[in-house]
């Protein structure tokens, strides 16, 4: 997604992205970034909230009317506990099961496949 | 707490899983930076998602054994009942994706639009895949965005990343 914002800026389109992977789109390098500190699938606040949310993508408005250099916020919000942090993308909580890693792989195999023919 | 070094757990988890080659991540030194031209309230505001999304009861854009996984754009006044996200790759111990504006926030804009926060929301909005291939991103994927974008006559853009 970085990289889409990148390329849309890079052309003259203002962009703002919203994120819970602080790290992963800070070092692809992004011109304004709303970071939610949630688990990853909720960029735009808490499910079911509409007031957080309505108040997380305006903070990214006023990101895209305010800033005038490459720029992070932080979104003042914090998940109710952070025990999700520590477990996250190990072994007891993978975050592909069984079948999705399988169709992962199979999928990088076909995009090798289409690659080595020369059509992608 | 800090927030989550997804790159090093990431690394951690694949090196366990028997993958030696870590996955390099996208990284520029140099980061490309448009001021807003023109008032918010006179913006068309476009929308772009790696939530997957589907309409239900429709089949999904893009099959799952597709190699090449092209983005696609669907229509923005699509009823939110109406769509789902077919993402796997999210933390489903921790949350849920059951509430499309939490990732997709398509209401939020529609109130932001009505209130005159921003001139409008774009006839369309577009999904792309978190491609293994950065290439394939880079000289495919975000291209046909910016196209599609410039079709809509799109001002600035929001991004969610899922």
């Amino acid at each position: 997604m970085g990289l889409v914002a990148r390329h849309l800026e890079a052309n003259g389109i203002p962009t703002v992205v919203f994120g819970c992977a602080r790290d992963i789109v800070e070092h692809c390098g992004v011109p304004r970034f709303v970071f939610c500190d949630f688990p990853l699938g909720n960029p735009c606040g808490t499910p079911f909230d509409p007031l957080m949310q309505r108040d997380i993508v305006g903070l990214g408005l006023d990101l895209l009317a305010t800033a005038t250099a490459p720029t992070t916020l932080v979104a003042p919000y914090a998940w109710p506990e952070d025990t999700w942090k520590e477990k996250c993308f190990t072994k007891e909580r993978p975050f592909l099961d069984e079948a999705a890693t399988a169709k992962w792989l199979a999928r990088k195999q076909a995009y090798r496949d289409v690659k080595a023919q020369g059509t992608a | 707490m800090s927030h989550v070094r997804y790159i090093d757990k990431t690394r951690e988890y694949y090196r366990a899983e028997g993958y030696d080659r870590p996955y390099r991540w996208a990284h520029f030194d140099v980061i490309p930076f448009t001021p807003l031209a023109r008032p918010l309230a006179e913006c068309r505001v476009g929308l772009i998602t790696s939530s997957e999304m589907a309409i239900r009861d429709e089949p999904p854009p893009v099959a799952d054994d597709d190699p090449l996984r092209d983005p696609y754009s669907l229509p923005s006044d699509t009823p939110v009942t109406r769509l789902y996200s077919r993402k796997t790759a999210y933390d489903r111990f921790a949350t849920t994706l059951d509430d499309v504006d939490a990732y997709l926030p398509l209401t939020r804009l529609r109130e932001l639009a009505a209130s005159g926060r921003i001139g409008s929301l774009a006839p369309r909005f577009q999904c792309v895949f978190s491609q293994y291939s950065q290439r394939k991103t880079l000289g495919v994927d975000a291209p046909r965005i910016l196209e599609w974008l410039r079709e809509d006559r799109v001002d600035v853009a929001v991004l969610t990343a899922v």
